[in-house]
């Protein structure tokens, strides 16, 4: 029985902490209609400065905001390879993914005494300073702080970005994934605004990587692998599985998915499945969710007006 | 004058075997307040000529004026500033994934910037009422559908209010009644006229409805392989029939060899 709370609290956990990495592939993919693959690089890069950072004594919690800047910055260099020099979307994330490869490594090497891993265990995090130390460490024998800040993390960075997609650059940002022309007609440039998109959709993941890295207590390269299929597989089980509950918000469905998703991954580990076979299960389940998330598409679309 | 194009050169795939001369010093120009309607053949530049003018395609050669300031090199969205735009498409001219709401509260901040306060202002959603009303198409009782989920007509006439809602010094109308049934396209026709009527506002009219080039508007424009054949002021206008223009028509097809 305490086994079984331990899967259901380890995937809550992980659920909430890739959330928020999907509300950044939300942004990007859904809303910008722009497949970004940039995120396998930003959000090792977001988890890399957390504890390059945390080694040097800054505060965890402030650490979470250079991380996001980070990772803004890596989709701003995406938006401008797109925008200003014409290159493909694709193209434009492999790239900056490329580039970053070889700055995330730099980055170690140059302040982590040359190690490939950023260790930090037993320093502070957001999991033991701020908030997190409000929290009991334990209740009925189950440590339950990684759970509950975990979870005021991602519902922050929801109800955040549900707030900006209210404001009017979140709108314009929401047009210009919709009809490009409509916000030329607005007299603005959807250049500027894709930029902007891609900045929040990496910075996102780049958070993303600094909070896993501060459960972790480590970071390194290796935590960027087959982060773009994870959190569009998020997205678009979300967006299909939770559709028909009335008046749900996006941002909630894809919450709810990036823990669906995840149940899924750790049920499967549960019943036996080797680890090797973790990425080629989390791009089975992708195509899985983007076949049937079409055919409900194409049932409901009603023939053109 | 407040549109100027001079001696304009357009030519499509320069250099190669598909290179076409659409252009070869053009000439036009619009007074402030006129309403012109421009009719023509099939690929004879009309939806050129308004790209020109609004920044979407660029001219080899010639100068571009706009109330006597050069925009030749000004891109397409800062032109945007001051002119409104109606394809023939009504997808374009809205954003289907949004409410007709949103879509307006985003047209409502044209020319201001487009920063961190909320988009929607409900003291304004009145007004906005009030212009969906003027349609008479019902879209008033609509402001929090998806845009998408409107008929091709509820989206046009949108797309006509939402272009108009700011103040704007030329109105581009390519054809935005040529996807509208007979009953639909009258109504936008008699809407587009109520509002130019009431801004008073300088507007290109691109139309292959010649009923509606000579019953609407104070000056008729023919185009024909790129040049202009036919440029009639108020008073020869008024005095042009249906049958005039149905008779050139046939003239210049009997002229390139495939008349009936
Ligand atoms: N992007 C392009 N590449 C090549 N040729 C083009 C391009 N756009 C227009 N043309 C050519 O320029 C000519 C004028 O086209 P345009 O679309 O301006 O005609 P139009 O008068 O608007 O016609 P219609 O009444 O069919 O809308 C046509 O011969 C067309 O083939
Ligand atoms: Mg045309």
């Amino acid at each position: 029985m305490s086994v079984f709370i331990n899967i259901c609290k380890v995937t809550l956990e992980e659920g909430f902490m890739y959330a928020i990495l999907a509300l950044g592939l939300y942004i990007t993919y859904s809303i910008l209609d722009f497949p970004d693959l940039s995120v396998d690089g930003t959000m090792p890069l977001g988890a890399i400065v957390t504890a390059l950072l945390i080694l040097r004594g800054v505060n965890p919690w402030i650490c979470l905001l250079c991380s996001f800047f980070a990772g803004a910055f890596g989709g701003v260099i995406t938006g401008a390879l797109h925008v200003k020099l014409h290159i493909r979307p694709l193209l434009c994330g492999i790239l900056v993914y490329t580039g970053l490869l070889s700055i995330n490594l730099v980055l170690l090497y140059l302040f982590n005494q040359g190690t490939s891993i950023a260790s930090f265990f037993r320093m502070p995090t957001i999991f033991n300073t701020g908030i997190g130390k409000l929290i009991p460490e334990s209740i009925g024998g189950f440590y339950i702080r990684t759970l509950i800040v975990s979870f005021f993390m991602a519902m922050l960075c929801k109800i955040l970005l549900d707030l900006y997609l209210k404001t009017k650059s979140g709108l314009l940002l929401q047009a210009t994934g919709n009809n490009e022309q409509y916000v030329i007609m607005l007299a603005k440039d959807p250049g500027v605004s894709k930029i902007i998109g891609l900045a929040l959709g990496n910075g996102f993941a780049a958070l993303a990587g600094s909070v896993i890295a501060q459960s972790k207590g480590s970071a390194d390269q290796q935590m960027g692998v087959g982060m773009v299929v994870l959190g569009l597989a998020s997205v678009i089980v979300g967006l299909s599985v939770f559709k028909k509950i009335p008046k749900i918000k996006a941002t909630t469905m894809v919450v709810l998915g990036s823990i669906v998703y995840k149940a899924v991954l750790s049920t499967a580990l549960a019943l036996g499945l080797p680890t090797e076979y973790l990425k080629l299960l989390m791009a089975v389940l992708f195509v899985v969710a983007l076949v049937v998330s079409m055919k409900k598409e194409k049932h409901k679309r009603r023939p053109a007006a | 004058m407040i549109l100027e194009l001079n001696n304009v050169i357009k030519i499509f795939n320069e250099g190669t075997i598909d290179e076409t001369v659409l252009f070869r010093n053009f000439n036009f120009s619009v007074n402030q307040g006129e309403f012109v309607s421009i009719i023509g053949s099939n690929g004879s530049g009309k939806t050129t000529m308004l790209n020109l003018i609004c920044g979407s395609e660029r001219a080899q050669e010639g100068r571009i004026f706009f109330e006597g300031k050069e925009i030749t090199a000004l891109s397409e969205y800062r032109r945007a500033a001051f002119i409104g735009r109606v394809f023939q498409d009504p997808k374009i001219g809205t954003c289907a994934g949004m409410t007709v709401l949103e879509n307006m509260a985003l047209a409502d901040n044209k020319g201001q910037p487009f920063g961190l306060k909320f988009a929607i202002n409900r003291k304004r959603i009145d007004y906005y009422r009030s212009l969906l009303e003027q349609c008479e198409m019902g879209l008033e009782n609509r402001m929090h559908l998806k845009v998408g989920s409107l008929s091709g007509g509820q989206r046009q006439a949108l797309a006509l209010v939402i272009a108009n809602m700011t103040k704007i010094k030329l109105l581009i109308l390519d054809e935005h009644t040529a996807a509208l049934d007979p009953k639909s396209s009258q109504t936008m026709m008699y809407l587009t006229d109520k509002l130019i009527q009431k801004h008073g506002i300088t507007t290109l009219m691109v139309t292959h409805n010649l009923r509606y080039a000579v019953e609407y508007g104070n000056r008729l424009v023919m185009m024909h392989e790129g040049n202009i054949i036919k440029n009639l002021h108020e008073q020869e206008k008024k005095k042009t029939k249906v049958q005039d223009l149905l008779d050139t028509f046939n003239a210049i097809s009997i002229e390139s060899g495939n008349g009936v």
